[in-house]
């Protein structure tokens, strides 16, 4: 009898399924995966290492560009972690528009993974569909710090500046001509918020679209059910959070349990699975959009209502309004120290977690009494999740390795830091 | 959240003769473990019914030979002030306690959190593998050990994780040098890609400073006035 060996396979670290730089060395028997090893680290940048030679606010850049689809997440674990050790507690305002925001993020977020998740495993419409809604809210990210993506919005002490009162309008170009334009600039008439407001409104048909589209499709199901099953115990060894743990049917909500900002304020329900599979994991972030969308229109309501101060009024902390450093001596030196030389964090040490839309993303910061960050540990969801590959794709196709990438939701700005 | 002290109460009753510390700062419970007593308090930790810690959640190694040291006096003058281009490493205050690697640990259970640090010397860091106990541990650990050179016994795979195919050194640590050692270039002569030593030098824009801040030092004794 001839000898028959296993196949060792390269996969990526340039594949377009491979969500970025992975690359997956995969042992296969036939078709069917023997072993997993995936080799990550292409995209390290020592993020944790730059942070300890930056001031404080230096490094909120830096987080953006950790998981780069969901940005304003991360920056919140980050900015919560510095005023958990510094003692002090943003204005209420503040803190409704960083819900509003983290809210925002993370539709932007599953959009991004239900239209990348979709292309993969061969549902190219739903790409589209996803994006024509991302870049609405891309536009709301705009107007509120002047960049669609790295946004260095959020700031210790509150939000780098209060929602405006208008939005970016469209103007007739070779693109798009006056009545195009003119119907663009529809719901752009008005403030930010009633931006966000008529999206709100808008954005649960756009779901309903996307479920028609997949939740019942044959060839949606085939791929989806019964793949990368992993059991409740088998999700909490792994280290498994957020859509990941609640697919397999763990309630498991930090936004719930242990409730941060205004959390505890507002009404929402959280989806769990039951399988475990792919196909449940896609059910979960599909109702979490829904309930994302319902969270912003509370706090839209909410923030329309109450005007107020943004951002805490502590010179020590955060800078004074560019008019009175004009006039105000006082003024300018603080905003001389802040930019000169940061400010100083008390001692100790704080691990601050927040529902991440991939799990739980937590900052382990260690202060010495310095201006700098004495060590900050990025605790990234997709870290434990990509780790947990080679137990769910073995005994699977190669195809369903593409399919179970997907449903991790990898980002490899944040596993590889 | 469930009641910080009361757990605290609990794990100091219940480990009193293997824990070192047990602190508990800013609603956080710090438990500092020696690295013998390490597995068996994992153990407890997940097994027991009034801990039943199901995750471990974070596993990360920290060096803690610079700590405390600042680039810029500002209690006393200085002939010489601070220097941007200058490159600074004294490292290492105490050899025994040198690293640390930190636990997080999360009871879905009972909804509390807890930090284990395990203090680790600087000559031949190692520790024992918790892989058995939580699964999760397995890239961490593998992280813990490209970045900072912590050995775990009884890890299954201990290869480095993050890092370039046979890279050199642990670059976490804080006498590694934040430009690195090694740059890579496109050699046209060769065809191909080679390594050279680093040709940038570390330029430090803001010097590393404490100040006294009375305003968030926690109020030990409330003031009179």
């Amino acid at each position: 009898m001839p000898e028959i060996r296993n196949m060792t396979m390269n996969f990526g670290p340039q594949h377009p399924a491979a969500h970025g730089v992975l690359r997956l060395i995969l042992e296969m028997d036939g078709e069917v995966i023997e072993r997993a090893d995936p080799h990550i680290g292409l995209l390290h940048r020592g993020t944790e290492k730059l942070a300890e030679s930056k001031p404080f606010n230096q490094s909120i850049g830096y987080m953006d560009r950790l998981d780069y689809v969901s940005m304003m997440c991360n920056e919140h674990a980050y900015v919560m972690a510095i005023e958990k050790l510094l003692g002090v507690t943003p204005p209420l305002r503040a803190q409704y528009i960083r819900v509003m925001f983290a809210e925002i993020t993370r539709i932007l977020n599953h959009l991004m993974w239900l239209g990348a998740h979709g292309l993969d495993i061969g549902a190219m419409t739903v790409f589209l569909y996803c994006f024509r809604e991302r870049e609405d809210l891309m536009d709301c990210y705009e107007a509120v710090s002047g960049t669609r993506m790295h946004a260095t919005y959020f700031r210790p002490g509150g939000v780098y500046r209060d929602l405006p009162e208008s939005m970016a309008n469209y103007k007739a170009s070779k693109w798009h001509n006056k009545e195009e334009a003119k119907r663009l600039n529809n719901n752009r008439e008005g403030s930010l918020l009633d931006f966000i407001s008529s999206f709100t409104e808008r954005f649960p048909g756009c779901v309903d679209d996307y479920e028609t589209l997949l939740t019942d499709n044959r060839i949606w199901k085939q791929r989806t059910v019964g793949i990368g099953v992993v059991s409740k115990e088998r999700a909490l060894q792994l280290g498994f959070t957020g859509p990941m743990l609640r697919g397999s049917g763990v309630e498991w909500d930090l936004r719930k349990k242990q409730p941060y900002e205004v959390y505890d304020k507002l009404n929402f329900d959280i989806p769990v699975g039951t399988e475990g599979d792919c196909y449940d994991r896609y059910l979960v972030r599909i109702e979490e959009m829904r309930q994302s969308n319902h969270i912003i229109r509370q706090c839209v309501d909410w923030l329309q209502q109450n005007p107020g101060e943004v951002i805490l009024d502590d010179h020590k902390l955060t800078p004074p309004a560019r008019e009175e450093m004009k006039g105000d001596m006082e003024s300018l030196i603080h905003h001389f120290k802040l930019f000169t030389e940061g400010y100083c964090v008390p001692e100790g040490e704080v691990y601050v977690p927040v529902e991440h839309p991939k799990g739980e993303f937590g900052i382990y910061l260690i202060s010495d009494g310095a201006n700098k960050p004495y060590r900050v540990k990025i605790r990234a969801p997709g870290f434990a999740h990509l780790a947990s590959m080679a137990e769910m794709v073995k005994g699977h196709m190669l195809a369903d390795v593409v399919a179970v990438i997907g449903t991790q939701d990898i980002v490899f700005g944040e596993i590889d830091r | 959240m469930t009641d910080t002290t009361s757990l605290a109460e609990k794990l100091t009753a219940h480990f009193k003769d293997t824990i070192s510390g047990c602190e508990t700062d800013r609603d956080q419970i710090t438990l500092v473990v020696s690295p013998s007593h390490l597995l068996s308090t994992c153990e407890a930790l997940r097994d027991e019914d009034d801990f039943s810690f199901s995750q471990l959640v974070d596993l990360c190694g920290v060096d803690y030979s610079t700590y405390g040291q600042v680039d810029w006096a500002t209690e006393e003058t200085t002939a010489t002030g601070f220097s941007r281009g200058r490159n600074k490493t004294s490292v290492s205050i105490n050899n025994e306690q040198r690293f640390a690697v930190v636990y997080h640990l999360l009871s879905i259970k009972h909804n509390h959190r807890l930090r284990l640090r395990c203090y680790l010397p600087e000559e031949n860091p190692t520790l024992a593998s918790v892989t058995e106990v939580w699964s999760s541990a397995n890239w961490y650990e593998r992280e813990a050990y490209d970045m900072f050179g912590i050995l775990f016994e009884g890890h299954p795979d201990l290869r480095r994780l993050l890092t370039d195919y046979g890279f050199i050194g642990h670059p976490f640590r804080k006498d590694f040098p934040l430009e690195g050692n090694v740059e890579v270039r496109y050699d046209p002569d060769q065809e191909r890609v080679v390594y050279q030593p680093v040709t940038i030098t570390n330029r430090v824009l803001v010097p590393r400073v404490i100040r006294d801040d009375h305003r968030y030092i926690p109020d030990e004794e409330p003031s009179d006035a």
